[in-house]
């Protein structure tokens, strides 16, 4: 793998910006920040979130313009601000992190759309549609169903279509806003793979991500962002995780594995014995007792998502038996699980975890309206008022005020109002499907802080992961599913994240 | 044969069927060229109307005020006509000229200010249909030009009954034809009509890829105008008077026969093939009544059953692919079991 940039000869620089300041109604997002990308160099923008990532990316697109004093030069041209249409002219291509597809439209016609709408044409030519898809999809290695819906697809294929749709076009310049949350590891590869090609044709790639291995392997040169001023442009091969998260967040962290302090002893929260659903898993037998976090990893599309989903009543399983604090449950309603103490943090938390138009205070006590009523049957506006705040300040949630919109709040924020929302029905078996994705580090790390203080006060947390490391260091203990089955069992103490890591390449083979 | 199933409009064509072999086994009349002419004459209007509801619907919006639109289209023509002179063809452009206008204010207003299409239109078509009412004082008019009567006599194909009385494809179904062919070709074969689609689909991606939201939106909606217009003419041509009240309160069976054939009130789908099919259902429906003699008050109660149950079954297979993904459950290898790692 080529790491640094002593295989790569630096030519011009394809794009060069200085003085970019940029200032939001009292927020100052950017302080004087310089940034170049050559061509053919693979940079990576690292940065927890609200350090100013994501303004910078969308002054290079063209999306947002530079407060004045800025100069942006791209080859011989140089521009005070850049318009979106300039940097299409240039080759400037975004994979936004929201994909930005079109679900009602085919796989063909999201891939090729670009071409479609640019130019003079007036007419389609489903020909040439079918050709350029066929050809970015080639690119990448895949082969999607042209004809399917964009809506139809998985996560993962559809993040493959939005990057297939940037390499159709003259692109010169890739930006990648998150390109691999939802891809397997041989995705990612693939991905990899193509990047590198692109590379050698001269094409810069721009990287954000939020696993830092990533960038490691691939990156010529990292620029950090903290707090909206650069503190650094580094070679990649001059740097190493933990002195990038020094950089991005200012402290170091150390991940304390879990450990469990009371025996596993009484009545299990949770004991599936043969739980199975057609065609999602099969023979599934789990126990999970009181104060224990249990992690769940393996490829995507495992059955993991699917078994967390029965588990809360929202895919009834076919055969098999589940008791939840010794009781007997049938697993058929969302209300039931609700009722028997289970509380579920969704994989896709902008979807199915949060109101995002509404308020951060109406978000969070959606769970517990039924015990906040007044003697009239109406609601007691007091009382949740003060469950509101309680949780703010528990959870150290960020927050202007209790009365705005959830989507105003970065990642981390609106996944701590997920977890207060759930924590507020102080449930006893609490699973969370991937609850860090596309969360920075710091906010990462104090997001398991929070899993694994429920877990000691004897809550029962099943934690659903991509990562093995989010798993191994904060659980007792990992199971491993492939293939709709639990395969293997590892415990945490006695394991590393290369254990496990070929135990699932083995399977998975 | 798998993907014509799959498709909404194969359903629809499937009830139709239903419907024609029972009405046909109570009246034998309803299979007949003379009632099919008849059927397609008769709803060319509703059918117009549905291209432009249509379009508006596919690119995210709704309409409300279209009927509105075109009853102003319709009376100020025939106004004009009648005071100025003119001819058919001048009739079509005035209405067609009106029509725009009235729809680009729509799309105008709901691009600009950003308010809910549905209140706009709302807004709009009491404010267009409340000026008509006031300027006309509810005025009927029953002295037609002449070439609205001669117009709407042209048969594009002629064909004769047992007793010798002529009957064939009436030149409005012929117009309303026309009008659908080059609407499917607009939105499958255009820059424009695949814009239609992304917008609808997700505008916030459509101006990423650089589509000029602003204008399709203006389009639509004066496309809706368009249709609406020519609808309008087309009612005069068929009923051969003006009532500045006759077509308002028909905008939802519109929208509900477009919607049967598949579009989403959610934007980004439908088809022109699939609108066709539901104003031809609900047109059968109500021309099948009328033939089983099932008194007309039964008529509405008859078309939310229709709507429902055409509706409801296509969506609920929707749902039913949605829930439940596929895993291939079965192990490559004899399962390994591995009791605490190395």
């Amino acid at each position: 793998m080529v790491s640094g940039d002593s295989s790569i000869t630096m030519q011009s620089s394809f794009l060069s910006m200085q003085q970019i300041n940029k200032r939001y109604t009292g927020v100052q997002a950017l302080f004087d920040v310089d940034f170049d990308i050559q061509a053919g160099e693979i940079h990576c923008l690292a940065g927890t979130n609200g350090s100013g990532k994501s303004t910078l990316i969308k002054i290079i697109c063209g999306v947002e313009r530079a407060d004045a004093g800025a100069t942006i030069t791209i080859g011989d041209s140089v521009y005070t601000q850049l318009s979106r249409k300039d940097a299409l002219q240039h080759g400037i291509q975004v994979i936004y992190q929201d994909l930005s597809l079109f679900p009602n439209l085919t796989v063909q016609e999201n891939i090729s759309i670009g071409d479609t709408m640019s130019g003079s044409k007036r007419f389609i030519s489903w020909k040439q549609s079918r050709t350029i898809a066929i050809q970015a999809m080639e690119q990448i290695g895949i082969a999607l169903p042209l004809d399917k819906k964009v809506a139809h697809l998985s996560m993962a294929d559809q993040q493959l279509v939005a990057i297939s749709r940037a390499l159709t076009k003259d692109v010169r310049l890739l930006i990648m806003d998150e390109p691999t949350t939802a891809l397997t590891k041989k995705e990612v590869d693939a991905l990899l793979s193509v990047i590198k090609d692109l590379n050698k044709k001269g094409v810069a790639t721009l990287f954000i991500s939020h696993k830092l291995n990533e960038l490691m392997t691939v990156a010529n040169r990292i620029t950090v962002l903290r707090d909206g001023k650069k503190i650094g442009c580094y070679q990649a091969s001059d740097i190493d995780a933990k002195k990038l998260e020094y950089l991005m967040t200012g402290t170091t962290s150390s991940y304390t594995p879990y450990t469990l302090n009371k025996e596993r002893a009484g009545t299990p929260v949770l004991c599936c014995t043969k739980l199975s659903k057609k065609d999602n898993f099969h023979d599934i037998d789990l126990t999970v007792y009181p104060g224990e976090i249990v992690g769940i990893t393996g490829l995507l599309g495992s059955g993991r998502t699917e078994l967390a989903h029965s588990l809360f009543g929202l895919n009834p399983p076919t055969s098999g038996t589940c008791t939840i604090n010794g009781e007997p449950v049938a697993l058929k309603s969302v209300q039931e699980a609700v009722s028997m103490g289970v509380a579920c943090v969704p994989e896709n938390r902008l979807s199915d975890g949060l109101v995002l138009d509404q308020s951060i205070s109406k978000n969070i006590v959606m769970t517990i309206l039924d015990n906040h009523l007044s003697s009239l049957g109406l609601l007691d506006d007091e009382g949740l008022h003060e469950k509101v705040l309680e949780y703010v300040e528990a959870l150290q949630i960020k927050i202007s005020s209790p009365s705005s919109a959830v989507k105003t709040l970065s990642g981390g924020n609106q996944q701590r109002v997920v977890l207060a929302k759930w924590i507020a029905t102080n449930p006893t078996l609490f699973i969370l499907d991937n609850p860090t994705v596309g969360i920075d580090v710091a906010a990462k790390s104090s997001i398991h802080s929070i899993i694994k203080a429920l877990a000691e006060e004897g809550m029962a947390v099943l934690i659903i992961s991509d990562e093995i490391a989010e798993v191994l260091y904060n659980c007792n203990r990992v199971l491993v599913m492939n293939r709709g089955r639990i395969i293997g069992e590892f415990d945490s103490s006695s394991t590393t994240e290369n254990d496990i890591q070929a135990f699932i390449d083995f399977h998975a083979m | 044969m798998k993907r014509l199933l799959a498709r909404h409009e194969t359903y629809i064509f499937g009830i139709i069927v239903v419907f024609s072999i029972i009405i046909t086994a109570i009246n034998p009349n309803f299979l007949t060229l003379e009632n099919a002419f008849d059927i397609l004459k008769s709803n060319a209007f509703t059918g117009i109307m549905a291209i432009g509801v249509l379009f508006v619907l596919i690119s995210g919006g709704i309409d409300i005020s279209f009927a509105a639109t075109a009853t102003i289209a319709e009376y100020l023509t025939v106004l004009i006509c009648l005071r100025v002179g003119g001819s058919m063809l001048f009739a079509f452009f005035s209405a067609l000229v009106i029509g725009i206008i009235l729809g680009a204010v729509n799309g105008y207003l709901i691009d600009r200010f950003a308010v809910p299409p549905i209140i706009t239109t709302i807004a709009t078509m009491n404010l267009y249909y409340g000026l008509l009412i006031v300027f006309s004082k509810g005025r009927w008019i029953y002295a037609l030009p002449q070439y609205f009567r001669t117009f709407a006599d042209i048969r594009v194909i002629t064909l004769y009954t047992a007793e010798g009385l002529p009957y064939g494809l009436s030149i409005v179904t012929a117009l309303w034809f026309v009008l659908m062919v080059l609407s499917a070709g607009l939105l499958f074969y255009t820059r424009l009509g695949r814009s239609i689609y992304a917008v609808g689909g997700d505008a916030i991606s459509a101006k990423r890829v650089g589509v000029s939201v602003k204008m399709v939106r203006i389009f639509v909606y004066a496309f809706m105008g368009a249709m609406a217009s020519v609808a309008g003419i087309v009612q005069a041509l068929l009923v051969q008077a003006v009532a500045p009240n006759s077509i308002v309160g028909k905008e939802l069976n519109v929208i509900a026969a477009v919607v049967l054939g598949g579009a989403s009130l959610a934007g980004g789908v439908g088809t022109v093939s699939g609108m066709f099919l539901g104003v031809m259902l609900l047109a059968i429906v109500q021309n099948g009544m009328t033939l089983m003699r099932v008194p007309a008050v039964w008529y509405d109660v008859f078309v939310g059953l229709v709507i429902l149950f055409s509706v409801g079954s296509s969506s609920w297979k929707v749902k039913k692919e949605k829930v439940g993904t596929f895993i291939d459950i079965e192990p490559l290898s004899p399962p390994m079991v591995q009791e605490g790692g190395r």
